[in-house]
């Protein structure tokens, strides 16, 4: 049948002919393909005029089209179209719009910001989500911490200290936590009372008598423990020397172990090889200031703000 | 049509028709890509883009080793929403002395082409030997062996000197040290110079102790050392935000 079609149509061959009589149809584009295909033409040439397209010299053809914004000296400035200038002219939009409160929170101190209802709210929803990029991969989605590695915010224990302006401080510079090894000064029966002592500031199971000698080292010059853990054994905020007496803990896995003897085992390794972690990174390079006050109020917020 | 050219001898000719249909489909890529070769804009002129040391070289070849490419890009696109996670947006100028770039087209997790200095040695080092420990919802394999794994350094200078080949300046004679001196500082070239390879590595390494082991260096002191130090070259903060718009 479709031979029969096609024979009773009048179609031109190329006029090949191979091994004497193999021809060939010569069947046209489609007229619907033939206009389409110009119209791609005609697009191309209105696209070439208004955005960048060819080469010419070391440079190239901008185009017709312009994008105006305004960079960070306050310079108005008008570019041929491209991604890097729409940018500009996207977060110039951006930034108008967030203005009125970012203007605000620098005018404001840290407690009016927090006290002002319409403001904190703006601090609970964008704070959220700078924490959400920049400090949950280390403190938690909640700002929990994790025992061993990162400090819970949430809670009232304050390594640093948690009043507004050593929270800023902190994420402004970054801090750097350091213990000495004390293996090195101090033989196994020193650390392990040195331990005992630590568990019994907290109530915690412990060996009486190991706890009393342990006091006694605290205090000495071979250990020196109150140079920065103080006399009271409640921590020094200037050097990061956190509180002993609070049953609260990040480097020592206190709360994992189940028996007593685990627990001090927990304190006597830390006392024992010491610490040299504890890195928080400088945030002052990588966030502008005002995004680092919503930080700062917002980590103050999240329930142990001094 | 019909005046002397014969679609014949193309259609008849198959050596003919293969050249032909080479040059055909080589313009497409011949007009897009030759131009920025000749383009002076294509880099931008920025200070402190320098070749990965030693030590962050080999960090990048486990970083390939392992695929971290695959689901981890390092271009961060000039988009608001990119620029508000990931930060400035990468630069050509940023990638001119990797081999192969590691830009990468498809992200299963994180853009890392500024992740240099955003966490501690630490909390990578945790992060890589179980990554759900860190970010719980993370889909990211782990990667313990490279703890474990002492690094490789035997063929150090090899591995150097075939990046020479393809252009990246790592000298090797006294001449190409001075040149390095001008162009990077002393610091620098002193870092790039193929001669002293092993024993700046391993000041590198002992020097930071990435992986918080200072028992030997570990393929991870590689690694963190290059995943820190990706994106940080450039200080943004001597340039205006729209430094950079001019060259595209």
């Amino acid at each position: 049948m479709s031979e029969q079609k096609l024979q009773s149509q009048t179609v031109q061959t190329t006029g090949h002919a191979w091994d004497g009589d193999l021809q060939e149809y010569n069947n046209p584009l489609p007229v619907w393909w033939v206009y389409t295909f110009y119209a791609t033409v005609v697009f191309a040439l209105v696209y070439w005029t208004i955005y960048p397209s060819w080469p010419f010299g070391k440079g190239w053809i901008g185009g017709v089209s312009n994008i105006t914004y305004v960079n960070s000296e306050g310079e108005t400035k008008t570019h041929s179209w491209n991604t890097r200038a729409l940018l500009m002219e996207d977060m110039n939009k951006a930034t108008a719009a967030q203005k009125p409160y970012f203007d605000k929170i620098s005018a404001m101190s840290y407690e009016q910001i927090a006290k002002d209802p319409e403001m904190s709210g703006f601090i609970l929803s964008s704070g959220k989500a700078l924490f959400a990029d920049n400090c949950a991969p280390c403190h938690q989605a909640g700002g929990q911490g994790k025992i061993g590695f990162f400090p819970n915010l949430t809670d009232d224990d304050w390594l640093y200290g948690g009043s507004f302006n050593a929270i800023h401080e902190t994420l402004m510079s970054g801090r750097r936590g350091y213990m000495p090894a004390f293996e090195e000064v101090l033989d196994g029966e020193q650390v392990d009372q040195l331990a005992n002592y630590v568990a019994s500031l907290s109530g915690m199971e412990h060996d009486a008598g190991k706890a009393a000698a342990g006091n006694v080292l605290f205090r000495s010059e071979t250990a020196a423990c109150y140079y920065c853990h103080t006399s009271e054994a409640t921590g020094r905020k200037d050097m990061g020397a956190p509180n002993l007496t609070d049953n609260i803990w990040l480097w020592a896995d206190v709360p994992a172990a189940s028996s007593g003897e685990g627990k001090v085992a927990a304190i006597r390794g830390i006392i024992a090889g010491g610490l040299n972690k504890g890195v928080m990174p400088a945030w002052s390079g990588r966030l502008s200031p005002e995004q680092i006050k919503v930080l700062t109020v917002y980590v103050h917020e999240l329930g142990g703000g001094q | 049509m019909n005046i002397n050219f014969k679609h014949e001898w193309i259609e008849t000719n198959i050596g003919l028709m293969a050249v032909l249909t080479m040059l055909a489909i080589s313009v497409g890529g011949l007009v897009e890509i030759a131009p920025l070769f000749f383009i002076d804009k294509t880099i931008e002129k920025v200070e402190g883009v320098r070749p990965y040391t030693p030590l962050e070289q080999r960090g990048r070849d486990i970083y390939i080793r392992e695929g971290c490419y695959t689901c981890h890009s390092q271009m961060i696109r000039p988009f608001r929403d990119e620029k508000l996670r990931y930060g400035h947006y990468s630069l050509a100028a940023e990638s001119q002395y990797d081999h192969p770039f590691q830009w990468g087209s498809k992200r299963t997790g994180p853009d890392l082409a500024r992740v240099g200095g955003k966490y501690s040695n630490e909390w990578h080092v945790q992060h890589m030997v179980a990554p759900r420990s860190m970010v719980p919802e993370s889909v990211m394999p782990n990667y313990p062996w490279l703890l474990s794994t002492p690094l490789d350094i035997s063929d150090l200078s090899g591995r150097m000197k075939a990046l020479r080949k393809v252009g990246v300046p790592y000298s090797l004679t006294q001449a190409e040290y001075e040149a390095n001196v001008t162009k990077f500082g002393e610091t620098v070239a002193k870092q790039l110079h193929i001669p002293d390879a092993q024993k700046n590595l391993i000041e590198q390494a002992n020097f930071g102790n990435f992986d918080g082991d200072r028992s030997g260096i570990s393929e991870m002191d590689a690694l963190v050392a290059y995943l820190q130090v990706l994106g940080t070259m450039v200080d943004f903060s001597k340039y205006t935000d729209d430094a950079f718009v001019d060259n595209r």
